[in-house]
């Protein structure tokens, strides 16, 4: 059932991504990707990471990409203002990009021999068990990254703001 | 007393650090004094220790401070060495130092950088001191290479004046050289005996074979040392035109103290130079040139202080005569007198040149008696005791030289007895024309005449005293009185004796000082007839001809050494710079440099700006290190 | 639950599909011309590694993966403020997202 389960999401996911890259407007772009993120939040699901599969929704699907939606309508983006590249420029993307993928399967095929040595804990990523972690080993890059928002929250402001005359 | 030694040369170092660092700010009544008491300071420890050394005659003071260098197995402590030799010399810079910083009080009180001048006098005098002081070679060298800069910076004291510069980098160059020589003797010594203390390496000495070449190679290499700072041929060049700097200075570095230190070297090296004969001999044949030549210019000089600059060599040349012969103590002994009345004559030639504004040339002075009595007695008693009179003091060392002189070879006796007589004649001709017949300077000049201040007059006398009982240190066997610097530098200088050739006999020592007071008394007469009676001016420079032309223009020496080191120098530089420099360095160099331009400027074509070709490069660029990753 | 999906399905084809949606946020940067297309293309290659670092956590059992992605969520999120507010600016200024537009990044 789960295989089955991962087999599909793994599908669905390469299938948005892949409209992510070739749809005409950008709208749709923007949808596929949220979609494409659902589906990465159900493999986390299958993987018993369920908080991170919370947080990665409320903040990839439910903030990042709303920001994105927000900014394609703020610029009025349509499929007849989208450049587009020429056929040249598009087919060396897609064959650098193969070729990456070839080369990035073919070193990751070490990968073929690792076993899980254990049994697993099933635990592990829960609320309880990360918060744990998160506040006690991880402190200080948790303070860190807070400060790390502050600044991008003045600098989105600053940036964004209308430049006065 | 003994515990003290170290303040002797510090005080002059405290002078010179209050008037070198508040120069201007040091009002200028104080400066003066405070360079001239901390002299005075060094001076009254000095005899302190010179007191305690009398009483005992084996006591020699060593003190070691600190461990100064120290490098793999060697270490040098940084220590003062007071002993029987050092002790003279220091009681002679810090007690005719002491003179001339009055004396220099009431010479520079017009002077605007009145502080700056007594600071440098206090370094140099802190420097000489260090020299002699030092308990190794190389605390000697760094008090030799310090008088050296001092001697520079007063040569140049008037900067503004460009000539004056030349003569300062004159000096300075010209020493350079022979600090050379010193500094690869001192290689060699340390290689020989694996130290530089000189306890150590006159143990070591003593207990080599006679005649090592390598004591050769040693003392000579010293002796070049030597050459330059005590101004000897033929690396004399500097002192005649180092009467740039103010006549105190003349008197106190380029007469009494600086130029015999390489002097004091030879004789503290005594006992490398007994074991190597042939350096010896050199050190007499340059010491003797040297006193004839120098001699020989002296007589057509026209320039008061470049007369009593070529005596000065002349003198020298005396002295390394004497330590070429062996004579050690006689040697010092003609330092210690030539100290008083080669001082004393540069200090009545200041007092000279300031009464008349300025004026240097003695072709305009004469008849300064009158106006000047001071300084003229003054000057006739150094005029006395540098021509050997008796009783003053240059007789007896004089006497002394050339009685050793005698023991040693008839040839070396006679060529000074020559230069002896030149010496009494350029300075009879000196003291004549300055001081009798009529004055021939403008009426401007004759109007100003005045005797010096105070200040100036009592060094002046002080000096003529010590001119005159000065010879009583070291009488003739013959008076059968006791020689007291004999006696007194046995220690040091008793190895040396152990060499010595024997004395002249009391018959020689009788016909020398007769023989010698008749010419003397020959030549003032014959000089006195033709500068007095006659009233004879040497010519303007132009119409001098002859061999006295060549005499004048102190035998070509500078012209030749234009000629034949500077010019060659000169050419091999500029071809150096323009050929080897600008023409062949300078074209690789830049070479590379148009290299790399070019080769960005193709490069940068890469650079197109679209962001999107950069992201493609990336890629490329990753993959490519992921295949080499596979390969690898 | 117990057991994992580990034991189904072998870490391998995880791998895999994290490469996969990495090469094609690559492609997809280098594909389009429009800046907000490349911007997303980029968390996809971000969401690509973070799917691989929660599999390699679960397989591990150790939550370091997890936070490490937690982390990972928090710099993208402050990325998008902030390049997306460059980007209006920039649009403000040149009236369009165009990449080719922006070539003025050379000496």
């Amino acid at each position: 059932m789960s295989k089955i389960a991962f087999f599909v999401l793994a599908f669905l996911s390469i299938f948005s991504a892949m409209m992510v890259v070739f749809s005409r407007k950008p709208v749709h772009s923007v949808l596929s990707l949220i979609f494409c993120f659902f589906t990465i939040a159900g493999h986390y699901i299958l993987l018993n990471a369920q908080f991170l599969a919370a947080v990665h929704i409320i903040v990839y699907a439910g903030a990042i990409m709303v920001l994105f939606l927000f900014v394609i309508m703020l610029l009025n983006l349509n499929a007849e203002s989208e450049p587009h590249k020429t056929s040249a420029g598009k087919i060396a993307a897609v064959v650098s990009g193969g070729l990456l993928l070839l080369v990035l399967v073919s070193v990751l095929k070490s990968t073929d021999g690792l076993q899980l040595s254990a049994a697993p804990d099933s635990q592990v990523g829960m609320v309880k068990n990360l918060g744990m972690v998160l506040y006690d080993k991880y402190m200080l890059p948790f303070e860190v990254s807070a400060l790390l928002f502050l600044t991008a929250m003045i600098g989105a402001t600053m940036i964004g703001k209308k430049e006065l005359d | 007393m003994t515990n003290l030694i170290w303040l002797i040369p510090i005080l002059p170092l405290l002078g010179f650090l209050i008037n070198g660092i508040g120069n201007k700010n040091v009002p200028r009544s104080v400066s003066g004094w405070i360079a001239s008491l901390s002299v005075l300071g060094s001076f009254i420890i000095s005899i302190g220790a010179f007191g305690t050394l009398m009483a005992d005659p084996n006591l020699v003071i060593k003190a070691d401070y600190f461990e100064w260098l120290s490098a793999g197995s060697f270490t040098l402590d940084f220590g003062f060495l007071v002993d029987r030799l050092s002790i003279v010399m220091l009681l002679v810079i810090t007690g005719v130092g002491f003179l001339i910083h009055v004396y220099s009080i009431g010479y520079m009180h017009e002077e605007e950088d009145y502080a700056r001048y007594f600071a440098y006098l206090n370094l140099f005098v802190f420097f000489m001191l260090l020299l002699v002081l030092g308990s190794s070679y190389v605390l000697m060298f760094v008090g030799w290479e310090g008088v050296g800069l001092c001697s520079y910076l007063l040569i140049g004291f008037w900067f503004k004046n460009n000539a004056y510069n030349d003569a300062a980098k004159k000096a300075f160059i010209m020493n350079r050289i022979g600090d050379l020589g010193f500094l690869l003797g001192m290689f060699l010594i340390f290689q020989t005996f694996g130290s530089l203390e000189y306890d150590t390496v006159f143990a070591g000495a003593r207990q080599m074979t006679f005649d090592q070449p390598v004591l050769t190679a040693i003392t000579l290499l010293l002796f070049v040392g030597a050459m330059g700072k005590s101004a000897q041929i033929p690396l004399y060049t500097w002192l005649p035109d180092a009467m740039a700097g103010p006549t105190p200075v003349s008197a106190l570095i380029h007469a009494a103290t600086m130029v015999t230190a390489g002097i004091y070297m030879v004789v503290r090296s005594n006992v490398l130079y007994v074991m190597a004969p042939f350096s010896s001999e050199v050190v007499a044949f340059v010491g003797l040139l040297t006193a004839l030549m120098a001699g020989l210019i002296g007589l057509k000089q026209n320039d008061i202080k470049k007369v009593l600059a070529y005596s000065t060599v002349s003198q020298l040349g005396f002295m390394f005569v004497a330590l070429g012969v062996g004579a050690y103590t006689t040697a010092l002994f003609h330092v210690v007198t030539h100290a008083f009345f080669k001082a004393l004559l540069f200090l009545c030639a200041g007092s000279v040149i300031h009464a008349m504004g300025g004026e240097q040339d003695i072709r305009k002075m004469g008849g300064l008696k009158k106006a000047l009595p001071v300084t003229h007695l003054t000057f006739l008693i150094g005029t006395l005791a540098i021509a050997g009179a008796p009783p003053f003091a240059g007789f007896f060392s004089k006497d002394e030289i050339l009685a050793g002189a005698w023991t040693h070879s008839y040839l070396i006796f006679g060529i000074l007895a020559v230069s002896a007589i030149l010496t009494a004649v350029y300075m009879f001709r000196l003291y004549y024309l300055t001081f009798h017949g009529e004055f021939r300077g403008s009426k401007h000049q004759q109007e100003h005449l005045h005797e010096s201040p105070i200040s100036m007059t009592v060094p002046l006398m002080v000096l003529a005293v010590l001119s005159t009982v000065g010879g009583f240190l070291g009488m003739p066997e013959i008076f059968h009185m006791p020689h007291f610097l004999n006696n007194f530098l046995e220690p040091v200088t008793g190895w040396a004796d152990l060499y010595a050739h024997g004395h002249a006999s009391h018959t020689f020592e009788y016909t020398l000082i007769g023989s010698s007071m008749v010419l003397l008394i020959v030549i003032i007469y014959l000089v006195y007839n033709k500068y007095v009676k006659d009233a004879h001016v040497p010519k303007a420079d132009h119409l001098v001809t002859g061999f006295q032309n060549v005499l004048a223009n102190k035998f070509y020496v500078d012209e030749f050494y234009n000629t034949f080191i500077t010019k060659p120098l000169n050419v091999l530089s500029s071809f150096s710079y323009n050929w080897i420099e600008k023409g062949f360095i300078d074209r690789i160099v830049n070479s590379f440099g148009y290299l790399t331009n070019g080769a960005s400027g193709v490069l940068r074509l890469v650079q197109s700006g679209h962001i999107g070709l950069y992201i493609i490069a990336m890629v490329i660029a990753v993959i490519l290190m992921f295949v080499f990753k596979m390969i690898i | 639950m117990g057991s994992s999906i580990l034991e189904l399905v072998h870490i391998n084809n995880y791998v895999m599909l994290a490469a996969i949606l990495f090469a094609i946020g690559v492609m997809g940067v280098m594909f389009r011309r429009n800046t907000i297309i490349i911007f997303m293309c980029i968390e996809l290659m971000l969401n690509a590694v973070n799917l691989l670092l929660v599999a390699f956590s679960t397989m591990h059992s150790d939550p370091g993966g997890q936070v490490m992605v937690f982390f990972i969520m928090a710099v993208a999120a402050a990325e998008v403020a902030v390049g997306l507010a460059i980007l209006v600016m920039i649009y403000r200024n040149v009236k369009s997202v165009d990449i080719d537009i922006l070539n003025k990044l050379k000496w």
